[in-house]
Formats: C-alpha cells, structure tokens, sequence
C-alpha cells in the first residue's frame, strides 16, 4: 500500500488552520492536514477527542469557525452553509456512519439507488443493475428486496457502505464504522473496507480496531483534545510513538 | 299511570330517518374541516421548527392562541363576530368547516412538529451526506417516516374534531345533534333520540379506528 512515490495531483483534502468550537468547548485546534489521492488515513484518540468531528467538517455535516478546508478542489468557509461548493462535495464525499443511518422506510436497493437518480439523475434501470453489482460485491447481492431492519447489524453496514459507493465517491469518510456492531459482525464489514482500500480508493477512517489500521492504514494520526499529536505510518505510530500522550493512550487500548 | 319512564325502542327507531340526514353535514364539517386542518397543520407544523426566528413566532403564536381557546368560542365568534366585520353573514356550514379547520390544524401543527423532530438526526445526516438537498431529503426521508409515526395522532384528532362539531348545533347547522334537538322539540323522546345520536357518532368513530387500525398495520411494513 505505501508508496512513497511523491504525487504531483493536489491533495484530495487540505485542511489549514481548522478552530471549531461547540459554545466554549474548542473541540478543533490548528489543524493542518492533507490527504493524497489513493491515501488511507485511520486517525486514532480517544472518546470525546475531536476525531469524529475532523471528518465530519469535511463533508459539512460540522460548521468550524475558522480555517480552511478544500476537499477536491472545492472551497468550504467557515460558517458555511449550503453552498455550492458543498454540494459539490457531497456528491463526491461517502460517509459510513456508526449506526449504519440506513433509510428505514426503504428496501435496500432503494437505499443504494436513491441518491444516483435525485442526485445524479440517473435512470433507475441503471441505479439498480449499478446497485446490484455493488451489493455482490459487499456480499449480500441477495438481499435487495429486504428492508433495513431485516438484516443484521453487519449487513445493515455493508449496505450503508454499498449506498455511499453508489455515489462513485472519489473520498471515503468512516465514522467508528464498526463501533455499533456485535463482536462476530466487525470482521465481515473491515473485510470490505480492505477490498476497498486494496482497490484504491481515498479512506479517511476513524476506529478504535488498531489491528485494521496497522494493517491497512498508509498513515495514523492520534488526536488528543482537539489537536493532531503524532502522526506517521503506522508502524512508527504503533511501534515507536514518539509523544508521551500517544503512547498512554497506545498502552491503554492496545493492553486488550 | 306508571311514572317510571321506559327506554321506549320504537320512539328510538323512529326517529332514525329524521337524524339520517344530519350524518352528510357531521361528515361534511368533520372531514371538510379536518382536510384543511391537515393543510393548515402541515405549514404552521413546519413553520414551527424553522431554524429562522421570524417564521417560528407567527407560528406558535397561532398554535397557542387556537389551541388555548374553546372550540365553542372560536365557532360562535366566526359565525356570529365575523359578520360584523366582513358586513354580511356567514353561512353556518362555512363557519363550522372554518372553526374545526382553524382548530384542528393548531393541534395537527403539534402533532407534525413532533413527528418530524422524532426521526433521529442521522437520518437527514445520511441524505445530506449523499448529496440530497435539503429539500430533497426532507420530501424523500423526512417526511415519509415522519408521516407513519403521524398516522396514530392524526387519527385521535380526526375523532375529537368529529365530536367537537356536535357543538355547533349551536349555530344552528343541521348536524347530528341539532337534527336530534329539533325531533325531540316535537317528541319529547330526549332519553331514546340522544341515545340514537350516541350511537351515530360512534359509528362513524368507529369506523374511523378500524380503518386508521389497518392503515396503521400496513405503515408499519418496513420500519
């Protein structure tokens, strides 16, 4: 995976000096970060640490209050609220969430083909062989007439991720994606994250599985109130932390 | 002669072809009024969670002010205060279609609000995060879910606004209970009539849950 040939293309996100704020709690603090085309990037910290809410400002679903973030080209200002640019974003940025946020009302095919033709308008003849092919390929090509809350907690998320695909993302964002999910489901949904990864597509990943990031991760990042502490492949990071806080944190959750 | 009054069933069936033809005008005012409510319910309900200050106030100024007055006084001020404004009469059925429109809809606005704040953040989250606009995922993920979890309120409004038109006898449209007022102004079978009216509006209540009951069962597929 880490190929360390210098990329000419521009950073699929640049984040510069980010500051967000909940009322007086600054969650954010000075963040610097980029993200390369084809790059994995698992960041790591604890409950409460500002992690979940870095990735979700780069889709909007977070406002910050200073900074800048551009995420493929396209600007996001501080305070911004439905521009353009993030619409534009949308399009191009896939979220898996920790709890799945499947749309209930709707059979599985239906969750994967809604976007592709209100969004892109794409015909639904289309949207359902497309929704198809990805369904096969997360392992539950079978299942497309069910509805969410027919299917367990792992196959939930393996559609969640197949919707978001649907959308032909050229980013990935995970939320804890595996966090909701009982102990014998993880392994299946990490199982098509890796697919994913191994076929290129740009990962920013938030979890608490430190097995998966070492394994698959081209860069770990550990985030400690609000601010990126460390940061490297992840075996430097895992092996050699150089920052007391990481390697507190590190001992902690590696100790089980 | 024998003072003891008896539940007289012939006086109680006779009297059913002269209140038969209030049930059109009950049905009319109910279900007239409560379809414009809905409307009506659906805009201030909406207009109650803006995030904009200025389109919330008028809405909860009109939820409080028609949900914390008598139905009775709202009637009785459109048929008979109205007038002196507009300077000429409004017809009774009108009235009456206007009073359980005005007032169901505050409730109904009630009943939207929380049913569109009772579908979990994620759900607008996930649309949004897919590209949907805003609109977009209100009409496609909102407001479908928000709709089935509206259906069992709706209907406990659709039965207190049918009884509540029993009032406007008061004004004098030819319902159910002033078609039944004006028999026994002729009869004197008070016990059995009012007893026939009873069970009119049960039935047309009843109806309402069986069908509210089934429209509830099938809501249900796929939540």
């Amino acid at each position: 995976m880490t190929t360390d040939t210098p990329t000419a293309a521009q950073p699929i996100v640049h984040m510069q000096q980010v500051n967000k704020h909940f009322g007086s709690l600054h969650v954010l603090k000075d963040i610097e970060l980029s993200v390369e085309p084809g790059e994995v990037v698992v960041i790591i910290g604890a409950s409460g640490s500002g992690k979940s809410t870095l990735i979700r400002c780069i889709n909007g679903l977070e406002e910050f209050q200073s900074g800048h973030i551009e995420v493929d080209g396209n600007p996001l200002t501080p305070y911004g609220k439905s521009s353009k640019a993030l619409q534009t974003i949308r399009t191009e940025v896939g979220m898996v969430f920790q709890q799945f946020n499947l749309f209930p009302h709707l059979s599985v095919r239906d969750n994967v083909t809604l976007a592709p033709i209100k969004v892109r308008g794409v015909s639904r003849q289309q949207a359902s062989s497309t929704a198809q092919r990805l369904l096969e390929r997360v392992g539950i090509s079978d299942q497309a007439d069910k509805y969410p809350s027919q299917l367990s907690g792992g196959q939930q998320q393996r559609v969640a991720l197949a919707r978001a695909l649907a959308m032909e993302p050229r980013l990935m964002l995970f939320d804890e994606p595996t966090s909701a999910l009982d102990p014998e489901m993880i392994g299946e949904v990490l199982d098509a994250m890796r697919e994913l990864a191994r076929e290129g597509m740009t990962m920013m990943i938030v979890t608490h599985e430190m097995g998966f990031a070492r394994e698959v991760a081209d860069r770990v990042i550990y985030i400690h109130s609000g601010q990126i502490v460390e940061q490297g492949p992840p075996a430097a990071v895992f092996d050699n932390p150089q920052h007391a806080r990481t390697q507190s944190f590190l001992s902690r959750v590696l100790k089980h | 002669m024998d003072l003891t009054f008896q539940f007289n069933w012939s006086a109680a069936l006779a009297s059913i072809p002269y209140l038969l033809p209030g049930i059109p005008y009950t049905l009319l005012i109910s279900f007239g009024g409560l379809a414009i409510g809905f409307f009506i319910g659906i805009f201030f309900g909406l207009l109650r969670i803006s995030p904009v200050r200025w389109l919330r106030w008028p809405a909860i100024f009109y939820i409080e002010v028609f949900r914390g007055t008598p139905i009775l006084v709202q009637v009785l001020f459109i048929f008979y205060g109205l007038p002196q404004l507009l300077g000429g009469p409004i017809n009774a059925l009108v009235a009456g279609i206007a009073a359980i429109a005005i007032n169901s809809g505050a409730y109904i606005s009630e009943i939207v609000r929380g049913g569109v704040q009772s579908i979990e953040r994620g759900q607008r989250e996930a649309s949004l995060s897919l590209g949907l606009s805003r609109t977009q995922s209100f009409r496609y993920i909102i407001w479908p879910q928000a709709f089935r979890r509206m259906i069992p309120p709706l209907g406990n409004q659709g039965i207190i606004s049918i009884k509540d038109t029993s009032l406007f006898s008061v004004i004098g449209v030819g319902e159910l209970v002033r078609q039944g007022q004006i028999y026994i102004a002729t009869t004197f079978t008070a016990l059995e009539v009012y007893f026939m009216v009873a069970l009119m509006y049960l039935a047309i209540t009843w109806t309402l849950s069986l069908i509210l009951r089934q429209l509830e069962r099938r809501g249900l597929v796929g939540q």
